[in-house]
């Protein structure tokens, strides 16, 4: 038997899969794993977000945007939480999320085994370029045009893409 | 508690100088996708910075109850010189692209075991942050230590400002490990990282990456200290006036 703070929980879930990654805009915040809960009160939300990476200048504009999203909704209080631990991993990104991006042409993040070894000068992970399937691809650099991604181009096809690096 | 506030802003002064000199190559990298790693590193660092300003602001907050509560602008924008308590190293003017790269590496290779231990401080925000932090820190060590082996091991015209470039900085690497007494105080209190036990993983990773780049660990000499307690050198006011300018000219002013 679902209570009303079940339904209006669900809603609030809903809603914020309509609020989208103002940098990654095909990603919404849930697809990118970082709403971690939802409480409802009355008509009072309480909603907890975690950062992608601690200087994400997304961050703010996201906050915001949940602020307008459960407002212009009905709900009266919202309360937006920022968690650090435990710290947000490309693991917690949805498999329709990381298919978003792919078809944005942005190569989705690998499975986190492979990351953030501190061996040098090694391309530690195979990626698979968005435009053309290949995976002969190299890295160009390890950080991109946002925090969360590094810079790659496609040996085959020679297109520059961005990765959305595991982390 | 004014233990916790003075080693949080510590933390938090380390990161932000660093974030802020790290900026001073915005556009003008010797590559463009270089130009965006270091940006990068940048931004993480300010990001760092926040986390620990909005922790000290809470707590002083919590401490000493005001009209007008500290925030995390508050500590960066509206404190002078003699309240930062950054090491000096990191407000020194950025040289060439190679001493950045050795001051970023140096720094760097100081964090990582320091995240690594602090994960684990009774402190449960400071851990978080930790945490989060040695995720991306993790990144900023290999790329510089990259980088310095690349110059270092490079032409001779690399490898000889690589030279001077860690002769004009060793001499700013010993106050690291120079506890002050609020670090002392930390690591008493049981929530802080006792900076003289990092000193020897640092020298060995140091010393591992300097002689791949075919560079000489200098030999032990005076070492400066001081930015922990607030005595700089004149370079902070400088990257103070920049970065302090707009709150200072129009108090409160936002975007
Ligand atoms: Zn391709």
């Amino acid at each position: 038997m679902s209570s009303v703070t079940d339904i209006s929980t669900r809603q609030v879930w809903d809603l914020l899969e309509e609020v989208t990654d103002p940098e990654v805009p095909v990603l919404s915040i849930l697809d990118l794993g970082i709403v971690r809960d939802v409480k409802v009160e009355n008509t009072t939300v309480n909603v907890v977000i975690t950062p992608t990476y601690s200087g994400c200048p997304a961050m703010d504009v996201i906050s915001m945007s949940i602020r307008m999203q459960l407002l212009s909704h009905g709900f009266k209080e919202v309360n937006i939480t920022q968690v650090l631990s435990p710290a947000w991993t490309t693991d917690w990104m949805t498999e329709a999320g990381k298919e978003k991006l792919r078809a944005y042409g942005i190569a989705p993040p690998n499975p986190t085994q492979q990351v953030c070894k501190m061996e040098l000068f090694v391309d530690d992970e195979a990626v698979q370029c968005p435009h053309c399937n290949s995976w002969n691809t190299r890295r160009i650099s390890e950080f991109g045009s946002t925090a969360c991604k590094s810079l790659f181009q496609c040996n085959d096809c020679y297109e520059p893409f961005d990765y959305f690096k595991c982390h | 508690m004014q233990t916790l506030i003075n080693y949080t802003l510590y933390l938090a002064d380390n990161a932000l100088i660093l974030a802020q000199r790290n900026a001073e190559w915005c556009g003008h990298g010797p590559i463009l996708e270089q130009d965006i790693a270091l940006t990068n590193i940048s931004l993480d660092l300010l990001g760092q910075s926040r986390s620990f300003y909005q922790y000290a602001a809470q707590l002083i907050n919590a401490e000493h109850p005001s009209a007008m509560p500290a925030t995390e602008d508050s500590l960066a924008y509206l404190r002078d010189v003699f309240a930062f308590r950054n090491i000096l190293m990191n407000e020194l003017p950025n040289g060439d692209w190679g001493q950045t790269v050795l001051r970023q590496f140096f720094f760097s290779a100081y964090q990582f075991p320091l995240f690594e231990r602090m994960k684990h401080s009774s402190d449960a925000t400071l851990a978080a942050i930790a945490e989060k932090s040695l995720k991306e820190v993790t990144y900023h060590l290999r790329w510089s230590s990259e980088w310095v082996i690349r110059l270092g091991d490079g032409t001779e015209e690399s490898h000889s400002r690589m030279e001077k470039a860690l002769d004009e900085l060793w001499t700013y690497t010993g106050e690291i490990f120079e506890p002050a007494p609020y670090e002392k105080a930390a690591v008493e209190a049981g929530f802080g990282v006792d900076a003289t036990s990092l000193k020897d993983a640092w020298m060995e990773r140091v010393s591992n990456i300097l002689q791949e780049a075919t560079l000489t660990v200098p030999a032990p000499r005076w070492m400066q200290t001081g930015g922990k307690e607030g005595k700089h050198s004149e370079h902070l006011g400088f990257v103070l006036a920049e970065m302090q300018f707009l709150q200072r000219a129009y108090p409160n002013a936002t975007w």
